[in-house]
């Protein structure tokens, strides 16, 4: 078994790294896409230095058959659709907080029926298009917590649908409160940072593992500063015959306290210090999609952001060493699973 | 240390005593406390969040437990299990949460377990009116689990009752030992005002408790009348405390156990809901504005009895003779009073397509005059008074 060691010599398994690399669109590419149809525009609320629209454009114009996108309560939702305007020129359902993969679900069954039943255009009014792929972008508060049953239903079930979390850490729509996807220790405003509370007390949720657990075809972690590598998942999660879901890191300056402009460079330092690996587990089997060559340490991310800016007093060392030891371990578990496979872009 | 379990009496060191401009979501958090309140489970919904977010600073500071859960239905379910092991537990939330508490709520009447529940209410059906004022989950709020029940709800219409009237809905919990609602609204809950605090004010109720101890063989009956008649209300033995308890949503009997039979539904659900109905009269509050002389009646409630209250003025001042009569408990509906009221012109404005006006017919036994919005902006006076000069 090739794997890394934990300080980051990452000489046996850099000499199995697989470079049949699948063509990916480039940046060309996407923008002529991006002119054609207009999928996504702007003019949007999202804030300056909001990660989501640039996750939402890079998938959208991956895609170039047509698309439904289902969207639940989330930043993403209230912001691009403000009347009487819209961001999207693609048909768009939202629906409540806790149910876009159900609804997902009933519009990808409703199109494959129809389909099945053959029906004409004069049946139906108008003409169904030979494929048409379902995505669905929810946050963290929609995916993690109150959507996780019907998302693991969805996956049960086997629809053919690609689920997009961006995970920004907390309920960042209605004010920052924290969710299950926020990191340890992060001050949020249900687990604010005073005399009795160092943050939040619990461990994040890894719902990247809890989607493989359902054994769908594809499942992979993405972050918006590696955008061919998004882009790649996304080609990959919608050639899957089968459910798929992405689960992409998307930084929000409001709530992790940054400046606008470093949205992109704090989600590079989450994927280079390791915090948020990226990798892809196609048919079960696990492949690194970034190795870093020198990790940096986790603090150099955490100091970036106010939410963490308590551990960094010299009194809470042992909480910053604790960290890093999780973010280790947790990196060494995954390196394992892809025993030596490293598939970068 | 200070015990998760609800305070004897007013705790004095935890109650925000003083004078305060604070927001009526910040006062009903402070109303829960002051009551006893040490355990929040909820889910953050605008415009309730700021009710979350204090309690999340708060209840640490009282010895007090601050969870947040991952939906609605988690966050009612918590606070029936809190109180189950005899903590005053309250969770608040807003339209599409208040629709997923449903099933609990009828769980919470079920099995008697007090609690209180918040809504401050937007516009909607489901996401609606976010950010924006509503009080269209009036009949939720009295039918919105499936089953025959009955509940306390209040209409707080300032952060000064978004305090009082959340104290008042643990004491009614407790003593009545049911789900109590506070049936606030965003502009209520979002608006700041003067909150008077004043540890001597607040009274406590607790539930009843089982006399006999929890020794071998203690038989006691916590779903029975246990002599208090057909409406008593059962003592209450807590979870771990050493007595057998059974409590489940399933019909029981007296002993928690569950019976499925129809004399049993007959006897058991009437009792839960006769120990609310027949003790109405302690229970219902009403304000009376200048009622006596009106030919005309504003009856109003939250928000909105505030501008049917400048309404009241301006139509005093062009010689109209018009009174108010705001709820203060939505439900139990004060139903005889409206009745006694049956020969004056009513007029109901609320926020919503209709829906106190039509208990306010029930009672009065004729068509009422309503002014409504559908929600996003608060009924101005001058549209009540609009309807008073057509009605005049």
């Amino acid at each position: 078994m090739t794997v890394t060691n934990s300080n980051g010599n990452a000489d046996s398994a850099t000499a199995t790294i697989t470079r049949a690399v699948p063509r990916v669109k480039t940046l060309k590419e996407l923008a002529a896409q991006e002119e054609r149809e207009k999928r996504f525009q702007g003019g949007h609320s999202l804030c300056a230095g909001c990660s989501i629209p640039v996750m939402v454009r890079s998938v959208l114009n991956t895609i170039d058959i047509p698309v439904v996108v289902v969207n639940a309560t989330g930043c993403l939702e209230v912001a691009t659709t403000r009347y009487p305007t819209t961001a999207w020129n693609v048909p768009w359902l939202h629906v409540a907080f806790e149910n876009a993969a159900a609804a997902a679900s009933g519009v990808e069954v409703a199109f494959r029926v129809l389909k099945r039943k053959g029906r004409t255009a004069q049946e139906l009014g108008f003409e169904l298009p030979g494929e048409v792929r379902v995505v669905v972008f929810g946050g963290d508060g929609g995916t993690y917590d109150i959507g996780l049953q019907a998302l693991s239903g969805a996956l049960e079930r086997g629809h053919r649908f690609t689920y997009i979390c961006y995970d920004n850490e907390a309920y960042m729509n209605t004010g920052n409160q924290r969710s299950g996807a926020t990191p340890p220790l992060a001050h949020t405003t249900t687990t604010p940072v005073g005399r009795e509370s160092l943050g939040k007390l619990q461990q994040r949720k890894d719902l990247t593992e809890i989607a493989v657990a359902h054994h769908v075809p594809y499942v992979a972690q993405a972050s918006i500063s590696h955008w061919q590598d998004l882009v790649r998942k996304v080609e990959a999660a919608l050639r899957a015959d089968g459910p798929s879901f992405l689960n992409v890191l998307a930084p929000c300056q409001r709530g992790w306290g940054y400046e606008p402009c470093l949205t992109v460079e704090i989600a590079r330092l989450a994927v280079e210090t390791r915090f948020w690996p990226l990798y892809e587990v196609v048919e079960g089997e696990y492949r690194l999609n970034a190795l870093p060559k020198k990790p940096k340490p986790v603090s150099e991310w955490l100091k970036t952001q106010k939410r963490f800016a308590h551990l960094l007093k010299p009194e809470n060392r042992h909480l910053l060493d604790e960290l890093q030891l999780q973010v280790d371990r947790e990196w060494e578990k995954l390196l394992r699973r892809c025993e030596g496979r490293v598939l970068e872009v | 240390m200070r015990k998760l379990l609800a305070p004897e009496g007013v705790d004095r060191e935890a109650v925000l005593a003083g004078e305060h401009f604070m927001t009526g979501d910040d006062a009903c958090a402070e109303g829960a406390i002051a009551a006893g309140c040490r355990f929040y489970a909820g889910y953050p919904i605008t415009p309730s969040s700021e009710i979350a977010e204090r309690m999340a600073k708060r209840l640490p500071q009282v010895g007090g437990v601050y969870i947040q859960m991952e939906d609605e239905l988690a966050s009612m379910a918590a606070i029936i299990g809190a109180s189950c092991a005899g903590a005053k537990a309250m969770t608040a939330t807003s339209g599409p949460g208040f629709s997923l508490m449903q099933e609990n709520i009828g769980l919470a009447f079920m099995m008697e377990a007090p609690c209180v529940v918040v809504d401050v209410q937007r516009g909607g059906p489901s996401t609606g009116l976010p950010t924006l004022l509503g009080q269209s989950d009036m009949m939720q709020a009295r039918f919105g689990s499936h089953g025959d029940y009955a509940v306390i709800a209040y209409a707080p219409a300032s952060p000064q009752e978004m305090f009082d009237l959340t104290v008042k809905a643990f004491n009614m919990a407790e003593r009545f030992r049911t789900p109590v609602l506070v049936m606030a609204d965003e502009l209520v809950g979002h608006m700041s005002e003067r909150v008077v605090i004043d540890p001597d004010k607040i009274e406590i109720e607790r539930r009843p408790r089982p006399e006999a101890k929890p020794a071998e063989g203690a038989r006691i009956l916590p779903f029975g009348a246990n002599g208090r008649g057909e409406n008593g209300v059962p003592p209450m033995p807590l979870a771990g405390e050493g007595y057998r308890v059974h409590f489940t949503g399933l019909t029981h009997d007296e002993r928690g156990y569950p019976q499925i039979d129809p004399e049993t539904q007959e006897r058991m659900i009437r009792r839960k809901i006769r120990k609310i109905w027949d003790h109405r009269d302690e229970i219902v509050e009403y304000e009376e504005v200048e009622l006596d002389d009106a030919p005309i009646v504003l009856v109003a409630y939250g928000s909105t009895a505030r501008a049917a209250l400048r309404a009241l003025r301006l139509a005093r001042e062009r010689g109209l003779r018009v009174g108010m009569l705001r709820l203060i408990t939505a439900w139990p509906f004060p139903g005889r009073k409206v009745e006694e009221l049956k020969d004056r012109e009513l007029i109901v404005p609320e926020v919503n397509a209709g829906q106190m006006a039509r208990e306010v017919e029930r009672w009065a036994r004729k068509p009422v005059h309503r002014v409504n919005r559908l929600g996003g902006a608060p009924i101005a006076p001058e549209e009540i008074l609009q309807k008073i000069e057509e009605v005049a």
